[in-house]
């Protein structure tokens, strides 16, 4: 197995110290205030859901985490280090990875070099074709991707599933260790949905820190561990997915209103 | 894969990664490769076919000569170096409109400072190729850094660069070339001897090198083209590469005793050296990857952490550089530079020399053998026609309609293919 992720064989549980951890985050995009004060913990072996309204300020966050727009205020730890994020390079050198909605492939590239987009494996000053393609082989045996037929298929011709898997592949494959995907089953049917769904938990079986952000409260139910809802740039909460229902995840979103836990999972 | 990996085990077994090895399979997979919108190179191979074999019958005794097709490749030289050079821009989705001009002033510099200030051809030569280099920054940075679009740019640089290569002939005159050298590249042959050497060395170069390749990646588990394939890939090359140095190497001269004409044209194998190194530039260095990653989605290879518009101001660098050596072949094919060097139908022929070759105009798709094989197809025709005694309107509506030809099959397998969820 090449992929470096590290097994992380410790407690993955809600104390467990977090990987990510944001503490009173405030955006603003001229006059308008997007981000309140916001609090995140992303933990090893975790699937956060990061849920709210449009407008809630959930792109504005996973950017400023990426370091595409970084934040104004506010404190960002990785690993328990407080570090600074003014770029995307930043963020991919602490290994924080985000899969964008639209997944930026490339259609008349094959899946390998897909993978390897701007960060090419070379020997001597060539492509090194036969390291690349063994590296993409084995990064997704290593997820259990069964749905792929063959690695040099060019993209344009795989489905929107299979260009997911691949996208959330490229995002593993570069010793990452919190992943970020932003909705990820939208475009999908049920059985490519439940497909994914299970590559995002077989992610964070591995280790790595999740972070899932979806309009799907059944996706959400189906895999997170713990949801974070925001509501108008500010936090409503981070709760353990198994203390919620779904009716109140649902007013959380909509009024920004948290009732008390019922524990009843839904 | 499955000579690394146990059988048995179906556990990291991929069955379609496993190379067709039989005739009817490969058959199979290259029809499903053509209703997938992939085809290549093969319907400017079947039209070159269909070409030479109706110009033959209708022109026995001049067509199909060994007089003629050398004659033929060096027709089609200029346009086929054009058209490498071009594929690049095409490659990103952009154009290059004053390509044909950029080689007429770039072979007008070289002719000045080779026939009135009496520089030495080497020199020369690299002066034409500074001149389009320096072309090509200066479009490049327009596009790349400002932004407007090349279509633009290059209408200006059209029409701009025409006129500077009137004032470089002066008007109504022509720059001579003579000089030997410059004349030869365009007009003369190889010695017979050397013409063999050549084409077995990059016979045995292909056919060793390819297997070699196939058993490597064989032996260590990915995908790798079957014996079968690799068979008929390099049978293919190695009768192609070695007939045509056969047919060209007998003497052709119409007045043999006045003179001998034999051997492989040097513009042939100025083409053919040109489609080694851009092939492989294109295939084996990133930045030929990054290239097809930024004519596929721009926007994805610059968040890959592409630099997108350094990669594009090297492709209209190499595009006009390319440009000044096929102005130099074209000079060297009439001995000297005019007023008309790379003006009238040069830059469309080259344009559509790579679109009948398989290179899309949308991006992202395109080899630099398209060239070759696009522009010897435009060149078949015009030199065919000619034969037949038709005028030159006849063959610009023939050539018209072979272009559109190539330019449906292009999209109606782009339809399939989006019609078959492929996008």
């Amino acid at each position: 197995m090449s992929v470096e992720t590290p097994e992380r064989t410790g407690p993955t549980g809600p104390n467990t110290q977090p990987l990510l951890s944001l503490r009173g985050i405030q955006k603003s995009f001229g006059a308008v205030h997007v981000l309140r004060g916001v609090d995140l913990d992303v933990r090893p072996g975790r699937v956060t859901a990061l849920v709210g309204d449009n407008g809630a300020g959930k792109s504005t966050l996973i950017k400023g985490i990426a370091g595409i727009h970084p934040f104004d205020e506010g404190d960002y730890s990785f690993d328990g280090r407080p570090v600074k994020v003014h770029g995307p390079k930043d963020s991919s050198a602490l290994g924080i990875e985000v899969v964008y909605q639209d997944l930026a492939l490339c259609d008349n590239l094959d899946v390998v070099h897909n993978m390897f987009l701007g960060r090419e494996i070379t020997k001597g000053g060539l492509v090194d074709e036969d390291t690349m393609e063994k590296r993409a082989r084995e990064t997704l045996d290593g997820l259990s991707v069964r749905t792929l037929a063959s690695v040099r298929t060019h993209v344009a011709a795989l489905s929107g599933g299979q260009r997911q898997t691949v996208a959330i592949a490229r995002s593993v494959l570069w010793n990452s260790k919190v992943v970020i995907l932003d909705e990820p089953t939208a475009a999908l049917g049920v059985a490519q949905t439940e497909q994914v769904l299970k590559l995002v938990r077989r992610l964070a079986d591995r280790g790595l820190g999740v972070v899932l952000i979806s309009h799907n409260l059944n996706d959400v139910f189906e895999v997170a561990d713990d949801i974070a809802i925001l509501y108008l740039g500010a936090m409503v909460g981070q709760v353990e997915t198994a203390d919620y229902t779904r009716e109140q995840i649902v007013t959380a979103i909509t009024t920004g209103q948290l009732p008390a836990k019922t524990g009843g999972a839904a | 894969m499955s000579t690394a990996t146990d059988p048995t085990t179906t556990e990291n077994w991929h069955p379609e990664d496993e190379a067709p090895n039989t005739i009817g399979g490969i058959f199979s997979a290259y029809v499903a490769r053509l209703r997938g919108g992939d085809v290549g190179s093969l319907p400017a191979v079947l039209g070159l076919v269909v070409l030479f074999a109706v110009f033959s019958i209708l022109r026995p005794d001049t067509f199909p000569t060994a007089y003629n097709i050398g004659n033929l490749l060096g027709q089609s030289a200029g346009i086929v170096v054009l058209a490498m050079g071009l594929i690049f821009v095409l490659l990103l989705g952009e154009i290059d409109l004053g390509a044909g001009f950029t080689g007429g002033v770039s072979a007008g510099a070289m002719g000045i400072v080779l026939s009135r200030h009496g520089w030495p051809v080497f020199p020369s030569i690299i002066v034409g190729l500074l001149v389009g280099a320096v072309i090509g920054l200066f479009i490049g940075v327009l596009v790349s850094r400002l932004g407007i679009p090349s279509f633009v740019v290059t209408l200006a640089t059209f029409l701009g660069l025409q006129g500077v290569l009137l004032k470089q002939t002066g008007a109504g005159g022509t720059i001579p070339l003579q000089n030997d050298f410059i004349i030869k590249l365009n007009n003369g042959n190889v010695a017979v001897w050397l013409g063999w050497v050549l084409a077995v060395v990059i016979v045995v170069a292909y056919v060793v090198g390819t297997f070699l390749s196939m058993s490597r990646r064989r032996s260590a588990g990915l995908t790798a083209e079957s014996t079968l394939q690799w068979a008929l890939k390099a049978g293919t090359v190695t009768v192609v590469v070695l007939a045509v140095t056969f047919y060209l190497s007998r003497e052709r001269g119409p007045h043999p005793a006045l003179k001998s004409i034999k051997g492989l044209p040097i513009s042939l194998l100025i083409m053919v050296g040109l489609l080694l190194i851009l092939s492989f530039a294109l295939a084996r260095t990133t930045w030929g990857r990054h290239v097809y990653a930024v004519g596929g989605n721009a926007e994805a290879a610059r968040r890959a952490g592409i630099n997108v518009p350094m990669i594009k101001l090297s492709c209209f660098v190499v595009a006009s550089v390319l440009a000044a050596v096929a102005g130099i072949l074209l000079a060297s094919r009439t001995n000297s530079v005019s007023p008309t060097t790379g003006g009238g139908t040069t830059l469309l022929y080259a344009v559509g020399a790579a679109v009948i070759g398989g290179t899309s105009l949308f991006g992202g798709k395109g080899r630099i053998i398209d060239a070759l094989i696009g522009g010897i197809v435009v060149k078949v025709i015009d030199n065919g026609m000619g034969l037949l005694d038709q005028d030159q309107g006849t063959v610009w509506m023939v050539t018209g309609v072979v272009l559109l030809l190539a330019a449906s099959v292009d999209a109606i397998s782009r339809r399939r293919a989006s019609s078959s969820g492929r996008v």
